[in-house]
């Protein structure tokens, strides 16, 4: 365990706050799941956003100090420092029902096709490319259940190894 | 079983007690209402055709008499965590509020910390702890799959546990469900008592000390701790309570309980303790159905 792996730090609230230009601010991660995905700034209001490492946010209920030297803060929230941003899957199932567009349904069999980590075609999505939230219906509602990455007609599963079932 | 004739003497119905030990346990989860709701976990299980029992004095527990949680959607979704129904006593006893600052001293692989987290409605904060990087890593898939956003995870020995990182903040309460010789997980466990042995119940007893007078330190004047374990041994639990009640500035408070319990024992093997240890309470299988547990509640008081 290096020291950097212990240390989150609490990223700036804007552009103007930082000093490397690198460093993702609060209100780039705001405005990324509110434009990419309609989920408004006010879904995180009680949450601060630290950064472990290069580019992992995590996000926090609560206020401390910044630094904080722990093993975790919260949970994993989004990849940054890439040219395309990454929610992580356990973020999107505790704030992807927030979300109002670049939600693709599946209905059962894919959806337990994706769980499992596999890739299938889905040349009916209309909408954009890029990184979706991927739901299906479960008890009379919708539930986000990880993220897609959809490119030419495919989605591809980005739900980690450890996190694949067989639920089919 | 021959380990556990020694409780002869402190067991009702003994020959009940060892029957009890013997039958297997039934699976049961928790709703994580952080996630969801009690009333849409039941509906998702039922979608998938598998069957719940209720548990008498939690909503949020179900007993699943023929499936394993783990290979379903409402539990993919971090809906259901498999949590022994013992296991819920102590957080429930604790039974910390939204918004306070709560210690999970040896908290891997997080059942406990995530019940406090969803039961603080995810305000707050829980500082969860323990000593082993591979629990901690276990600890940590299950605040991810369960949503929890309030929790920090400090790896460190609990009984030098540094209030540092936040500034030196102390606790409202703190859970103090310690290491221990496990005797009560054996329907769950059958090769629970196989290395059972009293050179390591003595040695144990002394980390279940230092964890607990370092709770009592690290937690307000009049805020509350739960000590817990899952064995019958007097030595890790009566005793524990009896060394750091001498020790430190706490004292032992009644609850209630929810299940069926024993008051905690005054004498054992020649000793004595602090008559309040009786405050305790004794969970054994046979009363309940249950694992066996042992759960006392103190309050700091200076």
């Amino acid at each position: 365990m290096t020291d950097e792996s212990m240390r989150f730090d609490r990223i700036p609230a804007t552009s103007t706050d930082r000093e490397d230009p690198e460093t993702p601010t609060r209100a780039e991660v705001l405005d990324f799941f509110a434009d990419n995905y309609g989920i408004e700034p006010a879904v995180f209001e009680e949450h601060t956003i630290w950064e472990r490492g290069s580019g992992k946010l995590w996000v926090f209920r609560g206020r401390p100090s910044t630094p904080v030297a722990v093993q975790g803060l919260g949970m994993t929230l989004l990849r940054t420092r890439q040219e395309h941003w990454k929610p992580t899957t356990d973020a999107i199932q505790r704030f992807g029902h927030h979300a109002e567009k670049n939600v693709i349904r599946l209905e059962a069999e894919a959806a337990a096709a994706f769980v499992a980590g596999e890739d299938q075609a889905a040349e009916w999505w209309d909408g954009e490319w890029g990184y979706l939230i991927v739901a299906h219906e479960i008890a009379g509602d919708r539930e986000p259940i990880g993220v897609g990455l959809y490119l030419r007609g495919e989605l591809r599963s980005q739900i980690p190894k450890g996190r694949r079932r067989d639920l089919r | 079983m021959d380990v556990l004739d020694r409780y002869r003497p402190i067991v009702d119905d003994f020959e009940a007690f060892v029957a009890a030990c013997e039958r297997p346990l039934p699976s049961v989860v928790r709703v994580n209402t952080i996630k969801t709701t009690v009333d849409r976990a039941r509906r998702a299980l039922d979608a998938a055709d598998i069957a719940v029992d209720p548990v008498a004095w939690s909503e949020q527990l179900f007993r699943l008499p023929s499936a394993q949680p783990g290979a379903n959607w409402p539990y993919f979704h971090g809906w259901l965590h498999g949590q022994e129904e013992v296991s819920a006593l102590p957080a429930t006893i604790l039974d910390p509020q939204p918004g306070e600052r709560v210690w999970d001293s040896c908290a891997a692989p997080g059942s406990k910390t995530t019940q406090l987290a969803a039961m603080m409605d995810d305000a707050g904060v829980v500082v969860a702890t323990d000593s082993n990087l591979g629990r901690l890593s276990a600890l940590r898939t299950n605040t991810e799959r369960l949503g929890v956003t309030n929790t920090a995870v400090t790896c460190e020995d609990a009984r030098n546990h540094s209030l540092a990182p936040f500034d030196g903040a102390a606790y409202d309460r703190a859970l103090v469900d310690v290491p221990c010789s496990c005797e009560g997980t054996i329907r769950k466990n059958p090769d629970a008592l196989d290395d059972w042995d009293i050179d390591h119940v003595r040695g144990v007893a002394g980390v279940q000390k230092g964890v607990l007078r370092r709770a009592v330190q690290a937690t307000k004047p009049g805020g509350t701790i739960v000590y817990s374990t899952c064995t019958f041994a007097p030595e890790e639990n009566e005793a524990i309570l009896d060394h750091v009640l001498a020790a430190e500035s706490c004292e032992m408070v009644p609850f209630s309980c929810p299940l069926d319990g024993r008051p905690g024992v005054t004498e054992w093997d020649g000793d004595s303790f602090n008559p309040s240890v009786e405050l305790a309470r004794r969970i054994y299988p046979h009363h309940n159905d249950t694992g066996g547990f042992f759960a006392a509640k103190l309050e700091v008081t200076g």
